[in-house]
């Protein structure tokens, strides 16, 4: 005799009894013990099929090969840059994969990146223990002249994109400024400073609510009172 | 002289009121605040971070380390040199072996979690209070944990099993005993247990006994505060 003891979208704590017989399958971020299936985070229920998953409120990034981040340089070595990513671990950036131009032994590799600069980046690579590789070859990854960079839970990250981008293509237009997130939760703001001031309080408020239905609408109210 | 009545009135197995909440302290990645009685609790949780000295890192999974700290005028009596000291070494130590079976930082080598607790007031109870609340706060960090661990102190005063003891009982004059417990929720394994004082075998059952009902009782605070956070408008 199998039973299901949450219902989707509810709210679970972490050591919650989820689901009780065999004929349920844990999914992420939940374990089997005996014949139940418990939580192991503090998060949301989703039931597809036969797999109890949860995703997360709230939680460190972990990385994922082919994320975009945005990171920031910490040291130049002998073959590249290494970067802080705003989780546990820093992350290489070859100089192959930060520009195709061709770059001489004796070059100054902090002319083209300096120590300090953030980054538009792509992971190629993640080791089990968590060694990060880096790429900017692709199309849309840079290093960021001005504008400023804000940091929210990287947990929020799809909430504030939005489904098919409708959220983030909204601030955009409402505020006029240009928007890059990274899914390891720094997003980078640019326009004007009203703009990015906007951007940044409606982003928050994001952060604030992501658990609620409807944000959109939510966060278009906001931004037209805020006007 | 039997012990039947308790200094501020409560029955035997009755704990002090509690107050808990979570996502107190904004710049931390998770944080809670936990008051039992005049038992008052902060703690906040940083991390899944690099870890420093580096020869405590551990390449197969990450670690966490607890910090506590009771405030400069938090006690009843002197001022308390504020800062690390033998105690709270060891408190820090039990706080850490108490919490480690639940929590799992297998996705995380050679990082670490923080665990930062501040006592701004205490009448008894400190290190529970302090595992309590962090408890709260590794869940609303978002770290992977198996349970929930919820602590209490018990104890015998002259005779009689009591719990939640508060000041006034541990320094009660006659024989008392002071077992603070920590028990996971699911299975009620013990993960914290020591003494202070003197019991008979029999009587420490008996505590025991209490100390699961009683963590009962804090597990459902704990999960409703964490559930408050989240409520819909």
């Amino acid at each position: 005799m199998s039973e299901i003891l949450v219902q989707e979208r509810n709210i679970v704590i972490p050591g919650e009894t989820l689901a009780q017989g065999m004929d349920y399958l844990p999914g992420d971020n939940t374990y089997r013990e005996d014949d139940k299936i418990y939580s192991k985070i503090l998060g949301l229920v989703y039931i597809s099929g036969r797999v109890i998953r949860i995703t997360p409120l709230s939680g460190p990034y972990v990385p994922k090969i082919g994320d975009k981040i945005i990171a920031r340089t910490i040291d130049i070595t002998m073959s590249g840059w290494r970067a802080d990513t705003e989780t546990a671990y820093s992350a290489m950036l070859n100089i192959k994969e930060a520009t195709s131009r061709f770059i001489k032994k004796e070059e100054d590799l902090s002319q083209i990146i300096g120590i300090g600069d953030y980054i538009v980046v792509q992971i190629i690579n993640v080791t089990s223990q968590n060694m990060i590789d880096l790429t900017m070859r692709e199309a849309g990854l840079h290093k960021i002249t001005g504008g400023r960079i804000i940091k929210i839970n990287c947990q929020k990250v799809p909430r504030v994109i939005g489904k098919q981008a409708s959220m983030i293509m909204m601030i955009k237009e409402k505020t006029g400024c240009e928007i890059t997130v990274g899914q390891n939760g720094l997003i980078w703001l640019k326009g004007t400073s009203e703009g990015e001031l906007k951007a940044e309080k409606a982003i928050k408020l994001i952060e604030q609510k992501s658990h609620l239905e409807g944000l959109t609408d939510k966060v278009q109210k906001f931004l037209e009172e805020l006007a | 002289m039997v012990y039947t009545k308790r200094v501020d009135g409560r029955k035997i197995e009755e704990l002090r009121p509690m107050i808990a909440k979570v996502g107190v302290i904004a710049n931390a990645d998770g944080s809670a605040y936990f008051k039992m009685g005049n038992t008052v609790a902060y703690a906040a949780v940083y991390g899944p971070r690099e870890l420093f000295p580096k020869f405590l890192q551990n390449p197969k999974t990450g670690i966490i380390r607890c910090h506590y700290s009771m405030m400069p005028f938090s006690g009843s009596g002197e001022r308390i040199r504020p800062g690390g000291n033998r105690r709270s070494q060891e408190i820090s130590k039990v706080m850490n072996d108490s919490l480690e079976p639940v929590v799992d930082l297998s996705a995380f080598p050679n990082a670490v979690v923080d665990i930062f607790v501040d006592l701004p007031q205490t009448d008894a109870g400190t290190r529970c209070a302090a595992i309590t609340a962090v408890s709260m706060a590794l869940a609303d960090a978002g770290i992977p944990m198996k349970d929930i661990v919820s602590a209490v102190a018990v104890g015998e005063v002259d005779g009689t099993v009591v719990a939640d003891l508060n000041y006034d009982e541990e320094a009660y004059d006659a024989i008392v005993s002071d077992i603070p417990v920590a028990m996971t929720h699911i299975k009620k394994e013990v993960t914290l247990l020591q003494m202070d004082g003197e019991i008979s075998k029999s009587q420490l059952m008996k505590a025991i006994e209490m100390a699961k009902l009683a963590t009962d009782k804090i597990y459902a605070v704990q999960k409703q505060a964490l559930l408050d956070k989240f409520v819909k408008e």
